[in-house]
């Protein structure tokens, strides 16, 4: 059966991933209609930059992350010098951590989306006198909507599966930072397979739950047009 | 193209030729380990003639390996208990298992005022982080417990631990400087010589050995030959040289 740790541990990683998903969809927005917008003759560098994440072993985002939050690093002295708690070992580190870990999984969706909907629609607003940010608003956020969510659920989803960037500035410790992924391989490390089945199975039937509602949300969504 | 190939084929049995008498030895070994193995590994090939393959990982993985029939032929590991399983399992080679190292915890900080000869600095709160390997999986965490819990002090510094997957990583998270001080390994300070830094040596007696035991998985010639060099003068030499000290076989 799952123990209290093991059930917090489902609860940081549920926490984790939904606050990632939250940051990322509010910086990820403007960020990604920028990228779909403009027409800046080194966007691609930015491109590359974003899909990083994509290619990299976790292991190296979380090894650099740990040399730039630790206390005589870039990151870390900065924010030592404004009085902050050091951040690795740390929620708010994990956090960071996964927003990076998570970036493309989040831009791409909502770029594509702001991309196929092309300059005419906005056009057309415009000419009716619709403001920059109403534009935004009642035009290409609901034209966006697919993308939105695909973004939300990847990113989640994402979060959710973290291992790597997690066991190197997470320091395990239970309650705080332990993730699902880490107790999980604790367990198998320390050979209680019978733990280690209730809690992969566990995140199996939640993970899958999940995906479902949203995917049958998705298509009431879409046929009854909001 | 052909012709490319055929020297291939040709300059391939050459190599085999040259080496028929020299065997290859898989050695799945504990990571906390790679230093002083590679000396041992070197030192053995130089003397033997035999090719060594170095399989470095933690000692919960290649246990679960060793039962799904990884093709490794002796296995040290960093700790009594997979060996021992191994043995009961009937999956190693009876009778091969021996102590080959034991390990000295040693606690240690870059910051050369931090750590006092006593260890009385657990008392402080001149720290906000303290290293150490997850007591569930490592010995050298476990031993750091017994330390923690028989100066009294463990209580009050659970929240403040942080626990490295390994003895590997536990050493990161201090000499990164993300954790101020930790519970590391003996073997690896001596593997760094510039580490400097203040240290203290909890007598070995407040907490449980940290014998790390080895076991034959294959009974070839050529792994009984590198089981042999590891027992010999020779090979204890080494392993006391990095740090871990050397005993005779004490059939724990």
């Amino acid at each position: 059966m799952l123990t209290q740790q093991d059930l917090d541990a489902l609860l940081i990683t549920l926490q984790l991933a939904g606050v990632t998903t939250l940051i990322l969809l509010l910086v990820g927005t403007p960020f990604a209609w920028w990228l779909a917008r403009s027409r800046w003759r080194y966007k691609f560098l930015i491109e590359a930059v974003v899909a990083l994440p994509l290619v990299l072993p976790p292991t190296v985002l979380g090894f650099y992350l740990l040399l730039a939050l630790a206390p005589d690093g870039p990151v870390g002295s900065l924010v030592k010098s404004m009085g902050g708690d050091p951040l690795p070992f740390s929620f708010t580190g994990l956090v960071i951590g996964s927003v990076f870990y998570s970036l493309p999984f989040v831009v791409q969706p909502l770029q594509n989306a702001f991309r196929a909907i092309g300059r005419r629609p906005l056009e057309v607003a415009a000419t009716l006198r619709a403001a920059p940010l109403d534009r935004f608003f009642s035009v290409a956020v609901p034209l966006a909507r697919p993308g939105f969510l695909t973004a939300a659920v990847l990113g989640f989803a994402h979060t959710l599966g973290e291992f790597g960037v997690v066991l190197m500035i997470g320091g395990n410790i239970p309650g705080e930072t332990q993730v699902v992924s880490i107790a999980i391989y604790d367990h198998v490390e320390a050979l209680e397979y019978g733990q280690a089945h209730w809690l992969s199975g566990g995140l199996l039937a939640l993970s899958f739950v999940m995906l479902m509602a949203v995917y049958a949300l998705n298509r009431r969504f879409m046929v009854v047009r909001l | 193209m052909k012709f490319l190939l055929r020297s291939f084929c040709l300059g391939c049995g050459l190599l085999l030729a040259v080496n028929a008498g020299a065997a290859e030895v898989r050695i799945a070994v504990a990571s906390n380990f790679i230093a002083a193995m590679e000396a041992l590994a070197e030192h053995f090939t130089a003397q033997s003639g035999h090719s060594t393959k170095l399989i470095f990982g933690s000692t919960g993985k290649h246990y679960a390996q060793i039962k799904h029939g990884a093709p490794f032929d002796v296995f040290f590991a960093a700790d009594t208990k997979r060996p021992k399983l191994l043995d009961d399992e009937g999956i190693a080679v009876p009778g091969s298992r021996f102590t080959y190292a034991t390990g000295k915890l040693v606690l240690w900080s870059p910051d050369a005022s931090l750590i006092d000869p006593e260890g009385q600095v657990l008392h402080s709160e001149a720290f906000r982080h303290l290293a150490m390997a997850n007591p569930k999986l490592a010995p050298y965490g476990r031993a750091a417990q017994e330390v923690m819990e028989r100066a009294g002090v463990w209580p009050g510094l659970r929240s403040r631990a942080v626990r490295g997957e390994n003895i590997g990583q536990t050493f990161q998270f201090v000499r990164s400087g993300n954790a101020q001080l930790g519970f590391v390994a003996y073997s690896q300070l001596k593997a760094l010589p510039d580490a400097g830094g203040s240290q203290w040596l909890p007598d070995q007696n407040s907490y449980t050995p940290i014998r790390q035991q080895a076991v034959l998985l294959k009974d070839t010639p050529a792994a009984q030959q590198f089981m042999q060099f590891v027992q010999s003068p020779a090979g204890t030499e080494i392993i006391s040289r990095y740090g871990y000290e050397s005993v005779a076989d004490d059939g724990q």
